[in-house]
């Protein structure tokens, strides 16, 4: 009798205290971008979508609070696999998202994966090797892999009847997706394909003289943040606006639009998100943003938003016990939630089957600039890298 | 050929630009013997207080003129504040404090602009191509370039040669301390060769905005290239600095315009157009090396 009142006592007593400690001890998330040095503007359209995210959520995921740690890579492959180890092994965070560059996660991506009990959200980068053979049940995109957004422009220009291109871009490992991303479905000819320095060549002088002597009927250009600042720039100074069309991807956007301006006007881009997609996540997202911030979101805001929702909906779905991690994993890749560029699936490797737009710039009717959806370039698009990927 | 005259026209912009870096840069390693790596930070500063003051007189060429100045008091602030205390260190505690200035630079531009990057635009009556050849359009504002950038050359090299400040700045380049036991003041002169290098470094910046944009850290690679320059050229050798500048700039230009062609007549199209920027990269860094075995203080550099 005496034994069992204590028993009883000791129950009240851990369920007075013990299991409110539980379920207060909060869901962590490491969120890795570049906050300093000449791109710091990207990684703060990316903390402000992440921080309007956790507004929406009420700050809770499944009944838990959960807190965000900002990582700055500063835009250097060492230092963002140095800060996602920090995050996996000091921190012990549930999940890492962010991720601008696809060097940068190359380089974090083994330590994170391979640890077991992280599970990496990707909210932008995308290289073909993740997609393909180092896919990995921990790894989930928000984004695209990389030789997709230039694949739609491909297919766009095809259907415009744009007969050859001239195609630049930065010499590292998005570069060359991107370019070899165009060339899969572009069907015209290619006039030339250059690389250029990165990140360290912001003048593109020679390169556009080259094109100014080789007369494509099209540019083709990956160049983001402040180096698409540079390109655009100097192609309406070099007059090429006036004679050759400049078509891009990740290379104008809500960041680099306040710099390059005007001189944007009419060019177009491949997007798998425009702030005028009208589903009703999307026009909350992009109101409270512009309501907040004054300026429009980004994709890469758009990307940043969808990655900490996603991780919200494995967490409702499991009432906040994120410990058993096969379950995490199942509930993610249902992808059970309202993404800001309408619905989708992800494929067997965690990158998403999604559409693909053609945006244009235009200025909005209070004279700023920005982009509107003008086509659907490709719908359910599946990456080429897929099949490579072993997960079922 | 009007091909190959663009691309070398390129290439002498690029110089020009380069050779105003490196001048303010040969000038106080030469005769202040002061490391100073953040004569980049002045190229930011110059195109950032351009921005501010361009806002303010909504006029490019008054804005410009008005920062120039403002740069030359800015360098001479910084040298009386802190690079006077490190002419007796050594080079490592110089290498130091002024890598410390350029963090210190970045933050203030971070706190007082904002971390996302301004923009320079190009001044209406630039905003066009002229045709440097009939037929041959170049761009305006590049081509103003180069004109800013040779008159300041000469004018650099006619203070130099021809002036009294001139023959003190070369006097102090060859002996130092002679200069200041013959009398002269060399605390006045050092101030004023750093503030003459703070406003070619500016002038650089600020003219680069409206091609480039104006960000934090605008001047830490660019850096690079400049010591690069100087070593080549001799350290304290204007002559140098200038020659050093423009064969750089050209290289720079053939690397990125000719090389991948000429790969291509013996590599894959695909591998000739990756390997050639990695190519480029490399070839000032090896023509450093070649001058430095041939000439060990550079082309026009003291002999000791």
């Amino acid at each position: 009798m005496k034994n069992k009142l204590l028993g009883s006592a000791a129950l009240a007593a851990v369920m007075a205290f013990g299991l409110p400690a539980v379920a207060q001890s909060p869901i962590k998330i490491g969120f890795v971008s570049t906050f300093s040095g000449p791109q710091a503007a990207i990684g703060e359209d990316m903390r402000r979508s992440v921080e309007l995210a956790k507004e929406h959520l009420g700050g809770k995921m499944g009944g838990k609070p959960f807190e965000i740690i900002y990582e700055d890579d500063q835009f250097k492959p060492d230092v963002g696999k140095a800060r996602s180890e920090k995050l996996v092994q000091q921190d012990k965070v549930n999940f890492i998202g962010g991720y601008i560059w696809s060097n940068v996660l190359l380089a974090s991506y083994k330590p994170v994966v391979d640890e077991g009990d992280t599970i990496l959200i990707s909210a932008n980068a995308g290289p073909s090797q993740i997609a393909g053979e180092l896919c990995n049940k921990n790894f989930f995109s928000t984004s695209w892999q990389n030789d997709q957004t230039p694949m739609a422009m491909g297919e766009y220009l095809n259907t415009k009847g744009v007969k050859s291109l001239y195609l630049v871009g930065p010499n590292y490992a998005a570069g060359k997706d991107m370019l070899a991303g165009v060339k899969r479905t572009y069907k015209g000819k290619i006039v030339s394909e250059d690389f250029t320095k990165w990140p360290d060549q912001l003048d593109f002088s020679a390169e556009l003289t080259k094109i100014a002597a080789a007369k494509p009927d099209g540019i083709f250009i990956f160049y983001p943040g402040a180096h698409g600042v540079q390109f655009v720039k100097q192609w309406a100074q070099s007059g090429l606006n006036k004679t050759v069309p400049l078509y891009q991807v990740f290379s104008i956007d809500a960041i680099t639009l306040p710099q390059q301006g005007d001189l944007a006007l009419g060019t177009l881009g491949a997007q798998e998100w425009v702030n005028d997609l009208p589903n009703e996540a999307n026009k909350k997202y992009v109101a409270d943003f512009k309501k907040k911030h004054g300026v429009y979101p980004s994709y890469y805001g758009a990307q940043s938003y969808d990655a900490i929702m996603l991780m919200a909906s494995a967490a409702e779905a499991l009432k906040g016990d994120l410990s058993n991690k096969d379950k995490v994993r199942a509930e993610m890749k249902k992808a059970n939630f309202k993404s800001v560029r309408g619905d989708f699936k992800f494929g067997n490797n965690n990158f998403p089957i999604e559409n693909f737009y053609i945006q244009e710039t235009v200025k909005d009717p209070q004279g700023m600039m920005t982009v509107k959806t003008i086509a659907t370039a490709v719908k359910d698009a599946v990456d080429p890298f897929a099949a490579k990927c072993p997960m079922k | 050929m009007e091909y190959l005259l663009l691309q070398v026209l390129n290439g002498v912009q690029l110089g020009l630009l380069m050779f105003l870096l490196a001048a303010g840069l040969t000038l106080t390693l030469g005769i202040m013997d002061l490391v100073n790596l953040a004569h980049g930070s002045l190229y930011m500063m110059g195109a950032y207080i351009a921005w501010t003051l361009i806002g303010l007189t909504d006029s490019f060429v008054l804005g410009a003129l008005l920062a120039l100045p403002a740069i030359f008091l800015l360098g001479v602030a910084v040298e009386i504040v802190v690079i006077r205390k490190l002419y007796a260190r050594d080079h490592l505690t110089q290498v130091l404090a002024t890598f410390g200035l350029i963090l210190f630079f970045n933050e203030l531009v971070r706190a007082l602009w904002g971390p996302a990057g301004k923009s320079i635009a190009v001044p209406g009556f630039l905003n066009r191509t002229i045709e440097i050849l009939p037929g041959v359009p170049y761009p305006a504002y590049r081509f103003a370039i180069i004109v800013v950038g040779a008159l300041v050359a000469i004018l650099l090299a006619w203070l130099v040669a021809r002036t009294r400040l001139g023959m003190l700045i070369r006097a102090g380049a060859s002996n130092r301390r002679m200069i200041g036991a013959l009398g002269v003041n060399i605390e006045l002169l050092f101030s004023l060769v750093f503030g003459l290098g703070a406003v070619f470094a500016g002038l650089a910046g600020l003219m680069s905005a409206p091609i480039a944009s104006v960000r934090i850290g605008m001047g830490d690679d660019i850096l690079i290239l400049a010591l690069v320059i100087i070593v080549i050229g001799g350290i304290g050798s204007i002559k140098g600095a200038f020659i050093a500048a423009m064969v750089v700039g050209q290289i720079d230009i053939v690397g990125r315009a000719f090389l991948p062609d000429i790969l291509k007549t013996f590599m894959s199209s695909s591998a000739a157009s990756g390997a050639a920027p990695a190519i480029s990269q490399v070839m000032v860094y090896v023509l450093m090396a070649v001058v430095l075995v041939w000439r060990p203080t550079g082309l026009f550099g003291q002999r000791t």
